[in-house]
């Protein structure tokens, strides 16, 4: 059992469950976004561009650090 | 009623085209993992096409500087037959270490005195040769309709086409993210690298997602490429930094616990001037890596689902029907993709606007008492 952990494949299982979890967290962050986003395009409809390019930067910024743990992911696997 | 006879029968005469990967044979195997790190990683020469038997290689030229001196010679004079160690042979001793090996794959190495070492290696690879292509579009692209600027008074009605196109394109940066973010001053002094650094992150990335067939090759999926990026950021930002700027990293405005026996703070804010630039380029670099590996992995579904089984009829098939929904699959996420380079290209700029920015923090001027 305990040479199971010793095999690189774990790393690559381990990378897998990494990169599911980073994309669970982007998800949820960049939903509520959207979510908060289109409540306050309801509330004021005259304000809906702005409204529309803020949610897309705070959508970027929250997949980048997404993409960070995918990064991380990648280099478990490859090395 | 001729004209609609005639849309139809060339839709149909279209849709036959998707048979066509059927003639090629029943059974061959298809190296997926091998054409995506193909068309993403750096190779010394630029693989085109095949045609026929014969594929069309540029061999691009190897400039390095190994024990021997200076060389400068075409990438053909590696052979292509690799020897026992999957290496591939080359003049004055140096080879190409093969694809699969544990360091430096694919790179020129040398032997000097049993140990395996790397020359200083400047060749023109084919991320430099994109890298040139995309350099000058670039300037074609920008300084042609600023020629207009030159026979033209202010106050003439705008102009047309695709000088007006890219006037509208590049005052709305200037306005909404340059000048939005920064004051007067810094904007005529940090304009110049916000705006290059966005249209050029904007076409290479452009330039690497669409496949324009001459020129068009990763770039920013390099991620040495975003690590200039980051890093000439990260240089502006700290070698033009005000004073309050740097009295702030390492004696901030805190409780006087969080920085005196043990520096927490500035220590804390040491590290958040390494990581902003490092989130810039990972999150460029991560972002049009995946953007590539996407658009490739549909167009490639096509040709695994027409070599799937032993029989052609279901070849067919399965390549036909896979061919309609990986089609349809790839416009939308190309679509996507090519949303996602523009939203990365106003991220890094907005970033690294607001960088300089906070950078740049003038003093409050200090509140006076007035006396009753």
């Amino acid at each position: 059992m305990l040479s199971l952990l010793l095999a690189a494949e774990v790393a690559k299982c381990g990378a897998a469950i990494g990169a599911g979890l980073a994309v669970i967290g982007a998800g949820i962050g960049i939903g509520r976004i959207g979510g908060q986003a289109m409540d306050a395009m309801a509330r004021q409809p005259e304000e809906q561009p702005k409204l529309l390019s803020s949610m897309i930067i705070a959508a970027a910024l929250v997949e980048g650090v997404a993409f960070f743990a995918i990064i991380i992911a990648l280099l478990a696997i490859v090395m | 009623m001729k004209k609609i006879k005639l849309k139809q029968f060339f839709f149909i005469f279209v849709m036959l085209f998707t048979l066509a990967p059927v003639t090629v044979s029943a059974r061959q195997n298809i190296d997926v993992g091998n054409i995506l790190w193909g068309h993403i990683k750096d190779s010394y020469d630029w693989h085109i096409t095949k045609i026929g038997k014969t594929p069309v290689i540029i061999h691009l030229p190897v400039i390095v500087k190994s024990s021997t001196g200076w060389h400068v010679f075409s990438s053909s004079r590696f052979s292509e037959v690799k020897n026992t160690n999957g290496n591939r042979p080359g003049p004055y001793g140096l080879y190409i270490k093969s694809a699969d090996a544990k360091s430096h794959p694919g790179k020129i190495m040398e032997m000097v005195n049993g140990n395996e070492v790397r020359p200083l290696d400047i060749s023109i690879t084919k991320t430099v040769c994109v890298l040139f292509i995309d350099a000058i579009l670039l300037l074609i692209c920008v300084l042609v309709p600023a020629r207009w600027c030159r026979h033209h008074k202010w106050d003439d009605s705008a102009p047309k086409g695709f000088t007006g196109l890219m006037h509208m394109f590049i005052m709305s940066i200037y306005h909404d993210v340059v000048k939005s973010t920064m004051t007067d001053r810094e904007a005529v002094v940090y304009g110049p690298w916000l705006m290059t650094c966005f249209f050029f992150i904007f076409l290479a990335n452009l330039m690497g997602v669409v496949p324009f067939p001459p020129g068009g090759g990763n770039l920013t999926g390099n991620i040495t490429c975003t690590f200039f990026l980051g890093i000439t950021t990260f240089i502006i930002t700290n070698v033009t930094g005000s004073k309050e700027y740097w009295k702030s990293i390492f004696w901030p405005k805190v409780p006087l616990w969080l920085k005196c026996p043990v520096p927490l703070m500035p220590f804390i804010e040491l590290f958040s001037i390494i990581t902003k630039p490092l989130a810039l380029m990972i999150r460029l670099f991560a972002n049009m890596l995946a953007g590539h590996a996407i658009a490739l992995s549909f167009a490639a579904m096509i040709f695994i689902m027409f070599n799937i089984s032993e029989n052609a009829v279901v070849d067919a098939a399965a390549g036909t029907g896979m061919t309609v929904v990986s089609i349809a699959m790839s416009i939308f996420m190309m679509l996507l993709e090519i949303l996602v380079c523009y939203i990365q290209a106003l991220v890094f700029t907005m970033l690294s606007a607001v960088f300089i920015h906070l950078a740049h923090e003038k003093s409050e001027p200090k509140a006076e008492t007035v006396k009753a």
